[in-house]
């Protein structure tokens, strides 16, 4: 288990979110154009993330990933996540993104 | 349980515009227009942001600027390439501005 400062708790909407969909599938675009296919396996406050299963989604341009399973992904180089609308509750994440401003205000 | 680090101070949740992310917040489920680097654009539904400017946007359309040069004209040709994510989150870190869209929508 983790342990954050109270601080720490009130900059986590994202971190929180992701921890929902962990479970679907997404695809995360990154910021050298490849795009991966995979299951969520796991997110951290960083917005690092395993996924599992991977597919490539245009494996001619990148071949490379032909034999990997799992990935783990550094936060800092994802561009884009694809997320199923269908997981995602809108209203809450307006209610926590106002909640979440309010209390990060100096 | 009291919290020793930090002092509770009243939490308004309501209307006043004091920082530059409030004013973001006034475009919570409104469409927005976002300028990006790599000279990208997308234009969705705002439904949630954090100090960092990573969001969550619905109903996505990017648009990517290319310029092309002809080699025989040495005319530059700028070419645009949208695509449309139903529900995407994206890093703050590439975010240059936000805004509200800025054609008649």
């Amino acid at each position: 288990t983790e342990l954050f400062s109270v601080r720490q708790i009130r900059k986590m909407l994202f971190f929180s979110f992701f921890k929902t969909l962990v479970g679907k599938e997404v695809v995360v675009e990154l910021k050298n154009d490849l795009s991966i296919c995979g299951t969520l396996h796991s997110v951290d406050q960083y917005l690092n993330m395993k996924l599992l299963d991977i597919s490539v989604t245009d494996p001619d341009r990148f071949p490379h990933m032909l034999s990997v399973k799992n990935c783990f992904i550094r936060g800092s180089v994802v561009r884009y996540v694809h997320l199923p609308s269908e997981h995602v509750d809108t209203q809450l994440l307006q209610d926590a993104t106002r909640k979440e401003i309010a209390a990060n205000k100096k | 349980l009291k919290m020793a680090d930090e002092k509770e101070a009243p939490v308004a949740l309501g209307t006043t515009v004091e920082e530059p992310l409030d004013l973001i917040r006034l475009s919570l489920d409104e469409k927005v227009y976002v300028k990006m680097r790599n000279d990208r654009e997308i234009r969705g539904r705002l439904h949630a942001f954090d100090q960092h400017l990573n969001m969550v946007l619905a109903q996505a359309e990017e648009t990517v600027t290319t310029v092309e040069m002809d080699e025989e004209s040495f005319e530059q040709v700028y070419r645009q390439t949208k695509r449309t994510i139903p529900m995407v989150f994206v890093r703050g870190d590439c975010v240059i501005l936000v805004s509200p869209p800025m054609r008649g929508s």
